[in-house]
């Protein structure tokens, strides 16, 4: 079913001007809204006055991710703090964490695309939910929460985590469908065979997953393994979490819900749009938030995009899969982790700037790991023991903190880590996504 | 007198120790003492040599981590309770012993033994006014 038919199967033309008045509203809310956003327009001579269309985007400057940290934790909003009901953090690049916030507003606004995400993915309103994406600061749990109350589902907010008890609950309550990351339910294939429960024979027919990039290969394992309908959805808490886009179930590109998150792909180095159907970085408008509205929020994702009519009948533009990031962010285990952030704690510890590379795997139990080898030189190096676990643990412990995941670090030899070109290559993902 | 240790960080891989000790090999290096302390992923190889200074070179060379440190060299009675009564002089001291180990030969009649403390000025003074007998660099570079 469509959980809304007058939005999401609007013809094109009458779906465009409802993008223009919405676009035209949007300039002028957070122009006068927001004191960051004003000074942004005058920087580069564009006023809400020259705001007619949605064609008129391309004259409004991008908001990036550094805005978001330079700006915390609240000059990017439109809504004084009171104004907001729930705000989530997720952990920035270097420095600041990314805050956004939530008006109540916006947050049925969540409650709404999350509704139509499930909806999309094959959910009818008398089905139990599972979800175990993890609830707290980070978007997944409560967005799949909160469209699933929206759609009036029965919720099993399992939360991440506590694999046989996942599985007891699924038994027991029988529900069609899960929400977590790919590999959590690749994870759980294991434990429910340990626990001697043949995972065809599960009650989830429907997952829908995200959170991680994952390919058509994990989708046919999952598949495969289960006996269920894995969909891909897709999110990021600048724009409001999970629900800006998902696979319906002839999983054929993501619906983007366009009447509320305007897409565009542009080319990264020149931010000039590309054709349709070509590679590009996606930016999205959030044409009707209003606690932290973005104009343009660069994702740094790569997808392609199609206007062609999907044959579910929904009139959404359909991204491709993430093909691939402009920035070396990865993601493990549903945390975006950047090098950089690797970078800063080791800069922290005794102020040294050794050698490191982040190794990233996928082991025998389809959870993601994350080692990190640091170079010992001498000036971090001890003759005692002691002071070399010390130092270990150090560097585990912070980088913890950091990234809010378990690592393991491993200390090892100057020059175990390839350099091509002087440059060491900071990132090695082993992961078959 | 204070003796110079150098120690070494290892990766528990196979041919690495051995690696190590053909570098001083080929630099004219001859190993006076030696003993691994070794967790699950690394090892800290420590030494006593007759040469430091070409030791260190070679390993700088080579982009091997190592570092210098003093410890103190001291000739024990190789009868029972030899070492035992040295032990004594330093917790009646209060001398902490960060580690310790035996040379692989014999100085004299006596064995020697290698500590690493946390201050080996104060633990050099405090053995020598108790009279056991510290060995220097010079003994070490004509063992």
């Amino acid at each position: 079913m469509i959980w809304n038919e007058k939005f999401e199967t609007m013809p094109l033309e009458e779906l465009k001007n409802l993008q223009s008045e919405r676009l035209v509203s949007l300039a002028r809310y957070v122009y006068d809204n927001c004191p960051w956003y004003k000074r942004k327009f005058n920087d580069v001579g564009v006023g809400p006055a020259d705001i007619k269309s949605i064609d008129d985007i391309v004259k409004l400057p991008f908001t990036n991710k550094l805005d978001m940290r330079d700006s915390y934790p609240f000059g990017l909003f439109s809504r004084p703090r009171t104004d907001l009901v729930e705000i989530h953090v997720s952990s920035g690049t270097t420095g600041n964490p990314t805050l956004v916030g939530y008006t109540r507003d916006d947050i049925s606004l969540w409650g709404e695309v999350m509704a139509r995400s499930l909806c999309c993915a094959g959910a009818v309103p008398d089905d139990t939910i599972q979800i175990a994406y993890g609830y707290g600061l980070f978007t997944g749990g409560l967005g799949a929460h909160y469209g699933a109350m929206e759609m009036g589902l029965t919720i099993i907010p399992t939360s991440s985590g506590q694999t046989k008890r996942q599985l007891k609950i699924m038994q027991d309550f029988q529900p069609r469908i899960l929400a977590c990351t790919p590999s959590y339910c690749l994870y759980m294939a294991d434990d429910a065979r340990e626990i001697g429960i043949d995972p065809r024979t599960a009650s989830w027919k429907i997952g829908v997953f995200g959170a991680e990039p994952w390919s058509e290969s994990m989708r046919s394992e999952i598949e495969q393994t289960w006996d269920m309908l894995a969909t891909d959805i897709y999110g990021l808490s600048e724009i409001i979490g999970p629900g800006v886009s998902q696979e319906c179930t002839y999983k054929d590109g993501l619906h983007l819900y366009s009447d509320v998150f305007y897409p565009e792909i542009i080319d990264p180095d020149t931010g000039k749009p590309v054709p349709e159907g070509q590679d590009g970085e996606l930016v999205i408008t959030t044409l009707t938030k209003q606690g932290i509205p973005l104009i343009r929020y660069r994702t740094r994702d790569i997808v392609s995009l199609t206007y062609e009519p999907c044959k579910c009948g929904r009139t959404s533009p359909r991204t491709s899969k993430i093909k691939g990031r402009t920035d070396d962010m990865i993601v493990v285990r549903g945390i975006n982790v950047f090098p950089s952030q690797i970078e800063h704690v080791l800069l922290g510890i005794e102020g040294t700037h050794p050698h490191y590379q982040l190794v990233i795997d996928r082991g025998a139990h389809k959870l993601d790991s994350v080692e990190i080898m640091v170079e010992v030189d001498e000036r971090i190096f001890s003759d005692e023991i002691k002071r070399m676990h010390a130092l270990e643990q150090k560097i585990k412990k912070e980088i913890e903190a950091v990234l809010s995941i378990g690592v393991t670090v491993r200390l090892v030899e100057p020059k175990t880590i390839a350099r091509s070109e002087g440059k060491a290559k900071r990132v090695i993902d082993k992961r078959q996504l | 007198m204070k003796i110079k240790q150098i120690s070494v960080f290892l990766e528990n891989r196979k041919g690495r120790l051995s690696e190590i000790c053909s570098m001083l090999g080929a630099a004219g290096v001859n190993i006076r003492a030696l003993t691994i302390a070794e967790t699950e992923t690394f090892g800290v190889l420590r030494m006593v040599v007759d040469k430091p200074a070409a030791a260190m070179d070679a390993f700088r060379t080579h982009s091997v981590t190592a570092n210098q440190t003093e410890v103190v060299a001291v000739e024990v009675p190789d009868t029972p309770g030899g070492l035992a009564k040295v032990l004594d002089i330093l917790t009646d001291n209060d001398l902490n012993v960060e580690y310790m180990y035996g040379f692989v030969e014999k100085f004299t009649e006596n064995a020697l033994l290698v500590f690493r403390f946390d201050d080996p000025e104060k633990a050099h003074q405090t053995l020598k006014a108790n009279g056991v007998n510290v060995v220097g660099e010079h003994d070490i570079e004509s063992l």
